[in-house]
Order: structure tokens, then sequence, then C-alpha cells
């Protein structure tokens, strides 16, 4: 098995790594890269190294939208004014492994890792995140709950580099929630795990919504179909019931060696509850 | 690939494979065996060292993305034969048992003190670094104990 | 109880403290040899079959490794413990998953991995056994035990209410920080030695002699700082000694093989799961008059050191109480499981859960609390165990229960908790209690058959140096053997230093484990000092004497051996008798929360009273207990192997959860004393397995509580069980 590492100096020299090689994967934080070489589960390729392009770094604040570099890491979300405009990126990067992982992985990592476990996804997702991928050839912006297909496919060329993160700045009344259940409090992975935003109108009519899932799907879920049971109506106990029936036909959840089906099903759809109760309460 | 580090204040410049783990670079390179290999996979804390400022798990970190990094690992925490206060806070509270996840924790320990703002708590901070032999109490003992002091 | 004493009953620092704390401590792999080779195992990947051919595909650079089949073995393939079944290498037939079948050793730690792929066995495989129940059918036992006072027959008619249940408790995983880890050279037809992480030396050294037809003194075991044992490093290292040892040997190199955590966690020794049934009779008032227990641990798939993980599990399954008509059957079986070995507790977790769950039920199921039906049937003075032996402690349970229930606040708490539970909110919360005893050092007749010997020696500064052969895994052995001799021989503990166990220089004290090493070993260099003391005629001042000894007579060295104590007496054949010396108590109380949305269970707070003799040092005794608890909490509700042909399927940190500082609570720790009457060091007893025996059914009984009484009868707890049974009540 060998790896050979390139390190490109600046992100043209990058692309064109990306569009030269076939077996090229890029390398960020390494933080799950490392994981799979200790287990000897990566076939023989060549790293790209993005440590060395600082333009890929900053966070670039905005009050229309911000800006996530590839290399932005959980750490510099949680140490950013940005966590005040987002706050389930706080919360989600709170969760993640623990300090030492959070000040190495990255946001973008976390996406192109494609593990439906992804904890930073769903709270990309449920705040409408595009990705921006650059190539030799140009740029495009694709929709993260457009992203992925199937199990770890995922809307990315070969030869494309995920480069930013751009996420519009919502306006302010959404009620957030952020869950992952794990067999512990911090270092697991999640058995299912719900980022919700709800926006209440007057009458607790539900103007628009959110649901994002992990660990339920083979992909990062976006629970369109649920949110559709949802959206436009009054946020009463009966549609909070109807939504925790609905879920369960659009979740894929299997008993794994972390959990079972089951218990997937029935937690998913508590806190389904708990998001929808909590958002209903008063202030 | 060649890459030149600073270790514990002193220069070091060494040539490895470039996916070698941090930690191998330390224990074989550098000569320092105080950083520990408990789990290899980023899980348990027992390789954690500080890089640039930052508490970094040395398994997960390729010798591709050290250079010019200044890193600290326990040997770089006493001053000769005056301990560190921490060292010395978990030597007189038992903060340490068999010692295995000694190394990695007084230097999470030493990040959280050094950035308090980080985590909410210190349960949160040491949540990386997993012991198998204290429980955690007289852990935490040692760190407030070095906390108050500070205050 | 009250002597002034200057060193026993002070918390003195952990004697090799700095180094730990400064990374100087030298574990295995921080070790360097010139020319160093490293070593990796083939491994089965059935559980059950015949070894047809083992093919090294062509291409590879084979004549660069060191390979070691069945075959190289120079003497006898097979690990000597308790018997010699279990082999170094399967020669024809595999028994488990994982089982080891070559070796090979190579510079390149990469080329190695690859290697381990470029080997293919064949193999015939046979059907496998994997349950208690399919062994139980083909009567595979390794061991049974029989113990029955009184007639339980005919005293079911006595009982007012009988009680019939079930319970099970899982594999553990040790979890030890630092892995297996072992390092050998050899000089081929002369001599092998071994450095590594372990908790008994001569063990090691008796495995490795035979394998090369050598006598053990051409053996030499040192024992480096070891991270973490639990007594996964008990009998393990002899296997994976042997194994370096025969790539050294071949090689003529040294050979490193240090375990990578997922090999660790597939291969090695896992606590054995239990299965036990209970049946008991008592008189309304909660008098407990019939007690019938079936007791079967599944032992993998070589014997290694079940009959003794068995005996102690069926001397502690009557719990502390008193019962005039007790049977107790207990049998290990045989599956193709990877074998099961010793893991703190060793018997003892499993059938106290059991017990301790089974006088919850009764409570239960005789409107009594927990706490109540306990206090009428603990064991008093005068009483006699199931084995015939009787208490001769001043005892007093109801006491140390009492102590830990005012320390928890456990009686307001059982009704501020049921009454807030009837809020029905999605949060609940519990309290449960359990009590227990641990016997100290190896039953009855083991101690003499170990016939431990240790020596002091007088070194050139006046101190004295200590030889023995038990090992500091973190529990604090070279502390407490420093203030033993500082206190008996009336000098500095700076003066006193602790010899590196390693057979060439040290006797053999016996293992490192079955919570022996104060009371057995710290005895044994309590007289040695005194000893020392009275051939140089009780001098004032220690220190100038021994060097004015030195001068005279160049060297002292005082060597003693065990002496059971006299008024202990256990047969061996009927399995009745003084079981232990020396019994310590304890009473947990755990108190939880139950998390409703995700079925989650989590403790809350912790209180423990132990009664453990006197507390040669309490920092490092209650250090034991806080990580013991900790260990225990998993087990309760975390830690959970999942066994998929009998091997560990998450071995992974990542996929095996043991509590982090988030998952563990508050630990209050209380030391009771009753008078003093025991065979150990300044009337010292053991202490460092009795912690994780009780947690386990203080939580499950502390859920139970939560749920409104619900029956839990199997740990551990994780949250989709608990889901299944709120279910199965719901319907």
């Amino acid at each position: 098995m060998s790896f050979e590492v390139v390190n490109p100096h600046s992100i043209a020299e990058a692309l064109d790594a990306l569009s030269a090689e076939a077996n090229i994967v890029p390398l960020a934080g390494a933080t799950d890269v490392m994981v799979y070489l200790e287990a000897h589960s990566l076939p023989s390729c060549t790293f790209l190294n993005l440590q060395q392009l600082p333009e890929l770094k900053p966070i670039v604040p905005g009050s229309r939208s911000i800006i996530l570099g590839a290399l932005t890491t959980y750490r510099d979300v949680r140490a950013s004014s940005v966590r005040q405009q987002f706050p389930m990126l706080a919360l989600a990067a709170r969760e993640i492994g623990a300090l030492a992982i959070q000040n190495r992985g990255t946001w973008v990592g976390n996406i192109a890792n494609a593990s439906p476990a992804a904890d930073g996804v769903p709270a990309l997702m449920a705040y409408d995140a595009e990705i921006e991928l650059t190539s030799k050839d140009g740029r495009r912006i694709v929709p993260l709950s457009r992203f992925y297909r199937s199990y770890k496919q995922m809307d990315r060329r070969g030869n494309e580099l995920i480069s930013a993160i751009h996420i519009p700045v919502p306006r302010p009344g959404w009620r957030e929630y952020f869950r992952k259940v794990g067999t512990r409090r911090f270092q697991a992975i999640s058995k299912t795990l719900l980022a919700g935003r709800v926006f209440l109108g007057a009458d607790q009519t539900v103007e628009d919504i959110r649901m994002v899932l992990a660990s339920v799907a083979p992909y990062t879920l976006r629970a369109v179909q649920t949110e559709n049971v949802i959206r436009g109506r009054q946020l009463t106990p009966e549609l909070i019931e109807k939504a925790a029936e609905a879920i369960q036909d659009e979740i894929r959840p299997i008993d794994d060696i972390r959990s079972t089906e089951a218990y997937r099903r029935r937690v998913t759809s508590n806190l389904l509850r708990e998001f929808l109760a909590t958002a209903s309460a008063p202030g | 690939m060649q890459v030149s580090i600073v270790v514990n204040g002193k220069n070091q410049t060494l040539s490895a494979a470039p996916m070698k783990r941090l930690l191998d670079v330390l224990r074989e390179d550098v000569g320092l065996t105080g950083t520990k290999e408990g789990c290899g996979e980023g899980e348990c804390g027992a390789c954690a060292v500080i890089m640039d400022g930052l508490l970094v798990l040395s398994c997960m970190v390729p010798l591709c993305q050290i250079q010019g990094k200044s890193i600290t690992t326990i040997e770089g925490l006493a001053n000769d034969a005056d301990l560190h206060p921490l060292q010395h806070a978990f030597h007189e509270n038992g903060g340490s048992q068999c010692g295995m996840c000694t190394p990695g924790m007084i230097l999470a320990a030493l990040y959280y003190l050094n950035n308090p703002g980080e985590a909410e708590d210190l349960r949160e901070a040491l949540a990386g670094n997993q012991c198998r032999c204290t429980g955690y109490t007289r852990i935490f003992k040692s760190v407030e104990a070095v906390a108050r002091h500070e205050l | 109880m009250h002597e002034h004493f200057e060193t026993i009953g002070k918390s003195v620092r952990r004697k090799e403290g700095i180094p730990k704390v400064t990374g100087q401590a030298v574990y295995a792999d921080d070790m360097r040899f010139d020319g160093c080779l490293y070593g990796r195992t083939v491994r089965s990947t059935v559980p059950h079959g015949t070894i047809k051919k083992i093919r090294f595909n062509p291409g590879f650079p084979w004549t660069e490794f060191t390979i070691v089949l069945p075959e190289d073995i120079p003497g006898k393939n097979g690990v000597t413990l308790i018997d010699s079944r279990q082999p170094f290498l399967a020669y024809r037939e595999i028994q488990h998953l994982a089982e080891p079948i070559a070796l090979i050793a190579h510079a390149d730690k990469e080329l190695l991995e690859e290697a381990l792929h470029q080997i293919e066995v064949d193999v015939d495989e046979l059907p496998a056994v994997f349950t208690m129940d399919a062994a139980l059918e083909r009567n595979d036992i390794f061991k049974s035990y029989l113990i029955e006072s009184g007639n339980v027959s005919d005293k079911w008619r006595d009982a007012d209410v009988i009680i019939e249940e079930t319970y099970g408790t899982g594999a553990q995983e040790h979890l030890y920080i630092e892995p297996q880890a072992i390092i050998a050279t050899a000089i081929p037809g002369e001599s092998v030695t071994i450095w590594g992480s372990m908790q008994c030396p001569f063990y090691v050294q008796k495995a490795v002699a035979p394998l090369f037809n050598l006598p053990r003194e051409r053996i030499r075991v040192v024992q480096t700082e070891t991270g973490g044992g639990f007594g996964g490093k008990e009998e393990y290292p002899n296997l994976i000694a042997g194994h370096a040892a025969l790539l050294a040997w071949k090689s003529g190199r040294p050979v490193k093989m240090i375990y990578g955590r997922r090999e660790d966690m597939l291969a090695t020794t896992k606590r054995h799961p239990s299965r036990t049934h209970i049946k008991a009779g008592f008189k309304r008032d909660g008098t407990l008059v019939a007690l019938d227990i079936d007791l079967v641990l599944d032992g993998g798939a070589y014997p290694t050191l079940s009959s003794v993980v068995l005996s102690r599990a069926t001397l502690h399954a009557w719990g502390p109480y008193r019962c005039d008509c007790t049977r107790i059957r207990s049998r290990v079986v045989k599956t193709n499981s990877v074998p099961h070995g010793a893991f703190r507790g060793f018997g003892a977790p499993q059938a106290i859960f059991a017990i301790e769950m089974h006088m919850n039920r009764a409570a239960e199921a005789l409107g009594m609390d927990p706490a109540e039906i306990r206090r009428r049937n603990f064991l008093r003075k005068g009483d006699r165990m199931p084995t015939g032996q009787v208490i001769k402690d001043e005892l007093d349970l109801g006491y140390l229960m009492d102590r830990a229930l005012e320390l928890s606040n456990y009686t307001q708490k059982r009704s501020q908790f049921e009454q807030s539970n009837r809020n029905r909110g999605q949060k609940r919360k519990g309290i449960g209690l359990s009590v227990f005893f641990h016997g100290s050092g190896f039953t009855g007749s083991g101690e003499v058959q170990l016939a431990s010997e240790i020596s002091l020696r007088l070194t050139e500064q006046g101190g004295v140096e200590v030889l023995a052969a038990n090992v500091e895994c973190g529990q604090g052995t070279n502390t407490v053997f420093v203030q033993i001799v500082a206190e008996a021989c009336k000098i500095s503990p700076d003066l006193v230093r602790i010899h590196q166990p390693d057979t060439a220089a040290v006797p053999d004290s016996g293992p490192t484990v079955a919570s022996r090493t104060t009371m057995i070993v710290g005895k044994l260099i309590e007289r040695a000092a005194l000893e020392l003391r009275r051939r140089m005629n009780e001098p004032e001042d220690f220190r100038s004497a021994a060097q004015q000894y030195l001068s005279q007579h160049g060297t002292l060295v005082v060597r003693v051996r065990y002496e059971p104590p006299t008024d202990i007496h256990w047969d061996e054949t009927t399995y009745r008798g003084d079981a232990y010396a020396a019994y310590s108590w304890s009473c947990d109380v755990a108190e939880v929360e139950v998390d409703l949305t995700d079925y989650g269970a989590r403790v809350t707070n912790f209180v423990s009273t132990v009664e453990c003799g006197r507390v040669l040092n309490p920092a490092l005794a209650a250090a034991q207990i806080e990580g013991g608890i900790a260990q225990g909490i998993g087990f309760a509700l975390y830690e959970d192997v999942v066994l998929e042909r009998g091997a560990m399927k998450n071995n992974q940190f990542t996929n095996y959860i043991i509590p982090t500082t988030a998952d563990t609570p508050d630990i209050n720790v209380e030391f009771v004393e009753f008078p003093y009457n025991n065979p150990g060091p300044y009337a010292a007893k053991g202490i460092g397995e009795m912690p994780i025996d009780g947690p386990a059914p203080a939580i499950a009984s502390a859920v139970a509580h939560a749920l409104g009484g619900r029956f839990i009868n199997e740990v551990p707890l994780l949250p989709e069980r608990i889901m299944r049974d709120i279910e199965n009540e719901c319907t």
C-alpha cells in the first residue's frame, strides 16, 4: 500500500493535480483519512494536501450569507461570531468527537466523507447550505440537500474540489432544535440525529420548516415529505402526531453494530415530537 | 518528505513518508516516547499534543501537514527538575494510576486552562481523553487545584 | 485501630508517580532494540474447523520474513496455565475465530501488514457452538461445582413466597489504555528474555519454558511499566510472550509484538458472560429461608482460567445473607467463542448481579423496601456461609448500609423520585442499592499452593529494596509495599525502593490478581521487614545500623514464605470450609436518570461505603474504588461486547463505549472500619476487585425504580434494551 502526497501551493496547482491524476483524494483535516489508513481500508492513492492553501481557510462573514472556506474547522465556527447567526452549527460542532478532533476536522471534510452519520452535514443542510465545487473547468454551486444520491455517492466530479460552503443568513424568528442520540454524551457516533428549524407565523401556523436526519438513511436525509405534511398547517398536538407517523415512511433505518432499526424508528419520532413540542411552546 | 518543526522549543529537521503519523514522528524520529498510542483511531486521546497552540491527536496528523509547526509534548512541560503545576497537581492528587492516559490528559488539561472559553466545562474539555483506571474524580481534582491557584 | 503510624494510613504519594506525569515512564513500546523486528499473528477467520493447508501467495518476498508454523515449535505446543490445552498455534483444529495459526516477523510494519493479506489458510469448516444452551445440551462442560447446606428441596414448603427469576450479564472488554505489548529476545537453544506489559511474570515464565524445552531458569521475564491490566494481562501475556519468543528464537533478532487496538479487542480474553437462575423462598417478614442457584458461565473455546472464575462466582453467589438451606450449582461451558478469561471481579460481578437483583425482586413481591429486606438477612458474627465458613468478624452490615443510605439520602430521594415520576415527564429518576462482599486472595488452598515468597535486601544507602513479583499496573502496589517497609523498619519511604519485577532477580510472590497483593504479599513484606530489624537488634537509627551491618557483613537479605493462617481450613474435594481468609464488604447506592426520549440511562450520583480492614493509603484506596465503580458503570450501562461467530464484532474504541468524563458522576467513597481481625499487614484486606462487583445491580435496580418498578434482569442496560423492556410491559 503506497500513498503519495501532492502539496500544491496555489488553488490553480491543486485543481491541475485534481484534473491530472486519476486516483487523487483531497486531504483537509485528515481526521477521517487517518482512521481509514489505520484500518488499512484505503486502496493506494495520492493525497492532495490542502493545508498549504490559505485561501481555503477563512470564514467570510456577512449579513446576507456567509462563506465557510474548505479548511474551516469545527473549532473555527465555535470560536467565530457566525455561531450567533447559526447556533445549530455551534451545537453540532460541540458534539463532534471532542476538542482535539474539532480543532482539526473540517465541515467540508465531513461533507466529502459522506457518512450517513455525519454530525456537521445535518446542521448545514438545515440552514440550506450550498456547496461550491471548483475545478479547472469552472465553478458550480449545488444545494447540500441535493448533493447526496445514495450511500457514499455524491454529486462531485473526480476533478472537482469542494472549495467552500455558502450559507444564507436566516431571517430572525426561526426556532431551532439539534439533538444527537448516541450511547454516551460525547465521542459517540450517532444512532439518530435531528436538526430541525421551524418558522411559526400567526396562530402557530408553520410558515416554513426544515428537518434533517442522520443515521436513518444511506445518507443525510432532508425529510422533505414530512416537512410538507407540516408546512402551512397549524402546529397542534394532532399535527405533531401525524408528523411523527409520517416520518416513519421517509426514513430507512437499519440494524447495525451500533443500534437497531426499531430503536432508531422509535427515537426518531420521539425527537420529532420533542422538536415540534418545544417549538410550539411560548417564548 | 522533509519537514522542519519545533518540538518543545527545539528545532527538528527530519525526513519520512508524507503520511507518517505525527505520533510516530515524535516517538521514532524525534525520540520522545512520552506521547502514547492507545487506539490509533482518534478516540482515546492518549496521543494528544499541542500543535501551534491547538490540542490535536498526533495519531490523526500526517507528516505532510506539520511543516513549520511548533509542537509541545509532555516532555516539554517540566522545567528541568521543576514540574509544571499540572504535573505537580496530578502527582499530589492521584490523577494518574497506570499512567498511560496521563500525558495526553495533562496536555488536554493544559489546553483547557489556556483556552477557558473553548469548552463549557472541564468535563467537556476532557471528554476526548479516556481513562480506564481513575473514574476521573482525581483527574478533575488535579486540574481544579491548578485552576484555583491561577485565579 | 487508633495506633500511631508514620506512613500507614497516610496518602503517601505514588512511588513511580513522577515519571508517569513527565512522560519518562518506560512502557514496552518505549523500549528500543537494535535490529528489532515486529511480529504479527496469522489468525483463523472461521470459528471451528480443520486446517488443511497454509498457503503463502507466490511473488511476495517471503525470504525476508521470519515465519513460524506449529511444526517449528521446539518444545510443547500448549500454553501452561491450569492445564495446557490451549495451543500457542492451532495445529490441526481451530476452536475459535481469531485463533493464532502462524507467526510472521519483519522490520517493516507496513510490509508486515500487507503480508498478512498474502497468507491464505484452507480450512474445512465444522459446525460451531455459540450459546450456553447448546453447550449444555452437548454436555461440553469445563468445570462444575455443587455446594449444598441443608436440604433445599424440603424447605420450599416453609416459605410464604417463592421468587424465581433468571438473570444475565454480558461479556466485558478490559480496554486497558496500553494494548498488549511484549518484546522477546532469544539465544536459540539457550535462553529467552521477555519484557512486557503483564500482571504475572512467573506465569509467563512457566508458560514459555515448555515451549522451548528449557528449564524455567533459562526464561527471564521482566515486567515493564504496565498501562492497565484489570485481569486482561493475567493470563493472555503467556500466549503473546510465547509468540514473540518463537519469532525471536527463529530469527535470532529481538521481536516486538504490540497489538493494535482492533486486534487486541478481537483476539484477547473478555469477562465470562453469565446466566444465573435463582429460586428463593422467603417468609412474609422477608426472612430468606431457602436459596437455590444455578449459575452458568460461557468459558469460550479453551478453559484458561474458567475453573477458577467459576469457583469465585460460586463462592460469591449467595450474597451477604444468612440462609440455612442453600444449593448452588455452577457450570462453565465450552463454546467456540474467543476464550474468556480473568477480568476484575473474576466471576463475582456476575454472581452478585444475580443475587442482588433477586433480593430487589423479593422486596417488590413482599412490599418491602430493598434496604429492609437486606437488613433482615445480613450475615453477622457467628453465622455460617453455605460452605460452612463461620463469620468471625465483628460484622455490622446494617451499619455499612446505613452509612451509604445516609450519604446518598436514599430514603428521602426514593420517595421524592417516586412522587416526581408520577408526573410522567420525559425524565424519570431512580435510586437503587446493592450490598456485597469480596474474598481477599486465592481460595483456601490456592495461597498454600502458590507458596509465595518475597525478599528484602539492605541497600548501600542504608535503606531497603523490595524483591517481589507483584507488579504495579496503576493500582498502587509499589507505594503500598514502600509504606509497609517504611513503617515496619521505621525508615523514611524515600529509603525504600522496589526492584523491577524480574524473574531472574525476584522470588515468586505469586500473581498480581485476586485482590491478594496487599493482604497476602504485603504481609510477607511486613514479616520480612520486622525480621530485618531483628537481625540488626532493633536499631534506633535503621539507616546507619544498616550501613554498618553492610560494612561488616557485606549483605543482608531476608526471604520469607507464605504461611497460611492457622485458623483457616479449606477442603478442596468437598468444597467446604473457609473459602477465603478474609472478606471485604461494601454497599453501593446509585442514582440514575432515564430519558424516555432516547431511553438512555445515566448515573447522576454514586455512593459507596467500603470496609476493607485498615486502609493503608486512603488516596490510593479511594482511587481504586472510584476506578472500579467507573468500570462497573460501564458494565451496567454502556459496555456491550457484540459477539459475532464468537468474536468481538465492535472491536474499535469508537464502537465499544466506556464512560468518559461526561458519563461518570461524582463518586463519593467512605471507608468504614469494623474491629480488625484479619491476617493482612496492619490488618489490611483486599480492595482491588470489590468495587466492580456492586454497581451493576445498584444501577439496574435504580433504573427499575425510575421506570416504576419494572423488572430488569440483564446488563448492559443499553437504551435499546430499556426501550424493549418498556414496550414489553406495555403490551
